[in-house]
C-alpha cells in the first residue's frame, strides 16, 4: 500500500517534509506500548499510535519502522517532527479513531505479517506471571 | 572486514531528550560496517531497550559496544537501583515503572523479555543498590 492510498483512505494529513508519496508498506502494527512495537520483527510497516513524543520516532528508527501515522488528530512537538525528518520517517496524522483507522486499513488489504523475534514462550509467562 | 571497532556512550537518567541517541548511533556505526538489516535491527532493539532501562531506572550509566568479525558485544552499566529479582525481571509483564514511564510507551515489562529474544548472549549481574550490568552478544552470520 502506497503512502498516498494512505492518506486516502484515512483522510490523513503528511507532517513531514520532504516526504515520497509513492513509498510502499507492506505490514502495519497498532500499539501505544513501545516496548510491544520491539517485540516483534516486522519490515516495511507501518505503525498506528496513539503516542506522539520523541520515543515513538526511536522506536520506529530501531524497529525499522518506515511509516508511522498518528490517530485522533494527535500531533507531536515540532521537534519530534524534526527528529522524524531527520531519521526520513513520514508522520502522518488522521483524525479517525485508533478503531477506525485500523479497520479502513484492514479492510482496504493491509495486513500484520508479525513474527515473533523467536517462540515467544506465551504460556510459560503465564504460568510464571500466576 | 577483520577490524575489531570499540566505542562508548555515556547515558544520563531521567535524560528523556537524549534517550535512544546512543542506540542509534550504534546502528548508524552497524550501518557503516555494512552489518546484515536483520541483525542491525535486533542489535538496536536490545540496545534500545537496554538503554531505555538506565535513563528511566538509573542515575547514570555507560554503553559499551565491540563488533568483531563474528560478533556484536554491547555492554550496558549503569549506577542505579540495581534488580533485587532478575528472574521476576526477566518475566513478560512484570514491571516496577512508575505511571509517567508507562505513559511515555515504556515500562510494560517487555524490556529484558525483549532484549533476550534479541540476543544470542545475555548476562544480567546486579547488586541492588550499586547498579546492573547487561552484556549482549548478537552473533555476526558467518556460515550457518
Amino acid at each position: 500500500m502506497t503512502l498516498i492510498e494512505i492518506l486516502d483512505i484515512l483522510n490523513a494529513r503528511v507532517l513531514t517534509h520532504p516526504v515520497t508519496l509513492q513509498k510502499t508498506v507492506d505490514n502495519a502494527y497498532c500499539a501505544d506500548l513501545m516496548s510491544d512495537v520491539l517485540s516483534f520483527s516486522i519490515t516495511k510497516s507501518l505503525l498506528v499510535t496513539g503516542l506522539t513524543n520523541a520515543q515513538v520516532i526511536r522506536t520506529a528508527e530501531m524497529a525499522a519502522i518506515e511509516v508511522i501515522i498518528f490517530i485522533q488528530g494527535k500531533r507531536p512537538e515540532s521537534q519530534t517532527i524534526k527528529l522524524a525528518e531527520e531519521k526520513h520517517i513520514p508522520l502522518l496524522v488522521t483524525d479517525l479513531s485508533m478503531f477506525d483507522t485500523c479497520g479502513r486499513l484492514y479492510e482496504r488489504g493491509l495486513r500484520s505479517q508479525v513474527h515473533h523475534l523467536n517462540q515467544s514462550p506465551i504460556e510459560t509467562c503465564r504460568t510464571k506471571s500466576l | 572486514m577483520n577490524d575489531v571497532e570499540e566505542g562508548f556512550f555515556f547515558l544520563t537518567g531521567k535524560d528523556f531528550t537524549n534517550a535512544g541517541v546512543a542506540s542509534s548511533s550504534l546502528k548508524g556505526v552497524l550501518e557503516r560496517r555494512g552489518v546484515q538489516q536483520d541483525i542491525i535491527r535486533r542489535t538496536a532493539i536490545a540496545a534500545f531497550e537496554a538503554e531505555m532501562n538506565v535513563i528511566i531506572y538509573a542515575v547514570a550509566g555507560m554503553m559499551k559496544y565491540r563488533i568483531t568479525d563474528t560478533e556484536i558485544c554491547v555492554t550496558i552499566q549503569d549506577m542505579g537501583q540495581g534488580i533485587p529479582n532478575i528472574e521476576l525481571a526477566m518475566t513478560e509483564g512484570y514491571s516496577t515503572a512508575p505511571d509517567y514511564i508507562r505513559e511515555m510507551g515504556f515500562g510494560s515489562g517487555m524490556g529484558l523479555p525483549n532484549i533476550k529474544k534479541s540476543t544470542d548472549k545475555l548476562v544480567v549481574s546486579s547488586v541492588v543498590g550499586e547498579g546492573t550490568t547487561l552484556e549482549l552478544v548478537i552473533f555476526l552470520k558467518k556460515e550457518e
